[in-house]
Order: C-alpha cells, then sequence, then structure tokens
C-alpha cells in the first residue's frame, strides 16, 4: 500500500475519533441520575412487553431478564 | 479534502477539553485548601460532614478553609442536605459537573487537599470516618508549609 498523505491523516482522524468510545458510561456524580426509577432499562412496562415479545420471536426463549443491583458507587 | 481531514482531527483532538475550568483560587491565597465534592444523595458524605465542619473549626485560624462543592443536578435535593446540617464552610454548587470533570472526580465522595501555593497535592476518594486522622495529619503537614 502506498503510505500518501490522504491515507496517514485519515488514519490520524480515525484513531482520534476511536478514542470517542473510552469515556462510556456516567460520571461518579451523575450516578443519582442513572438510578431514577425512570432510567431503569424496565420502565416502562408496555415496552419491556414488546421487547420481551420480540426477543421471544427472535430466540425461540425468554426470560433472563433480571438485573443485580449495583449500590451508589460511594467509597 | 485534506484540510477537511486536518480540521476534523484538530476537532475531535481539542473537543473534550472545552468545558473544564479549575477551582479560582485567587480568594484563598496564602490559605490550604480542602477542597470536597459531595451530593445529597452520597452516603458517606452524612459523615463526612461533621467530620469536615470540625477540621474548619479546629484549623481555621490556622489558614485552613474548606470549601464543599455539591454535584447534584436538582439544586433543591442539596438545600435539604445542608438544611440539615447546616455548615459553617463554604458551599458551592455545581450541578454541571465542570469543576468535577476538572479534578477528574473519580468517586463519590472525593477530596482534594490544596496547599498554600494552590498546588493540588493529596488526592482522596470516599469517606470512611476511620480514615479522618490520616487526612488531618495531610492537613496538618501542609498548613505546616510557607
Amino acid at each position: 500500500m502506498k503510505f500518501d498523505r490522504l491515507s496517514f491523516l485519515c488514519l490520524l482522524a480515525g484513531a482520534a475519533l476511536a478514542s470517542g468510545c473510552s469515556s462510556l458510561g456516567v460520571k461518579p456524580w451523575q450516578r443519582d441520575v442513572l438510578a431514577r426509577d425512570e432510567m431503569r432499562l424496565d420502565a416502562n412496562p408496555l415496552d419491556a412487553a414488546i421487547d420481551d415479545h420480540m426477543y421471544f420471536s427472535k430466540e425461540a426463549s425468554s426470560g433472563g431478564r433480571s438485573y443485580a443491583g449495583g449500590g451508589c458507587g460511594c467509597n | 479534502m485534506t484540510r477537511y481531514a486536518i480540521f476534523c482531527i484538530c476537532f475531535a483532538l481539542l473537543a473534550p477539553a472545552r468545558a473544564a475550568a479549575p477551582l479560582d483560587l485567587d480568594p484563598f491565597r496564602g490559605r490550604v485548601v480542602y477542597l470536597d465534592f459531595w451530593a445529597s444523595w452520597c452516603g458517606p458524605c452524612k459523615q463526612s460532614f461533621p467530620w469536615m465542619q470540625t477540621l474548619a473549626d479546629t484549623y481555621a485560624g490556622r489558614g485552613l478553609t474548606v470549601v464543599a462543592v455539591n454535584l447534584d443536578a436538582d439544586r433543591a435535593d442539596a438545600e435539604k442536605f445542608l438544611h440539615q446540617f447546616r455548615p459553617t464552610f463554604e458551599v458551592r454548587f455545581d450541578p454541571k459537573g465542570d469543576l468535577a470533570a476538572f479534578y477528574q472526580v473519580k468517586g463519590m465522595p472525593s477530596s482534594v487537599l490544596i496547599d498554600r501555593h494552590g498546588v493540588p497535592r493529596f488526592t482522596h476518594v470516599g469517606f470512611l470516618p476511620i480514615d479522618g486522622s490520616a487526612l488531618e495529619a495531610q492537613v496538618q503537614e501542609l498548613l505546616a508549609e510557607k
């Protein structure tokens, strides 16, 4: 592969943009917002029922959706 | 095309550094600052506040200033907490978390000890009452410096 200037710049851009996923998740002080009832994954029962039905029709199985609690993250 | 690529690279590299800014230390020049990051939902903060009050009362005359930065998204929660503890030290509000982002807060609560020259010297994540004497020793160490 001919290592020209455009390839180098694209490589640099890719490396710079890939670091955008390095800060996934909320910041420690935003955990109170994350802990709100509205932010639960199963907060909306209708959406949860629809998702469960779609999962069942695709996977021919259902369930396994319980999530263990995580604590507040203090200390 | 290459100019556009260069612009995109520069934007991607510089974008995250925009909002974070340090605490303005001008009012505290020459004083040791105990900078604490707390929130109303943080359990250990209920223990750290009486301890910080004692610390502030004991060492204020020797040059210690306690600044407690609140990181609640909702100001009303913070006010309720403050109403319960009624601290006499300075309380600041940072709902967007810019100050916390600058000091790279890794857990709640966190504290940063800044010496008389404005240099952050010690950082603590979390608070346990048994660590109080070790923290106090560090405060005394910084107060003893010129």
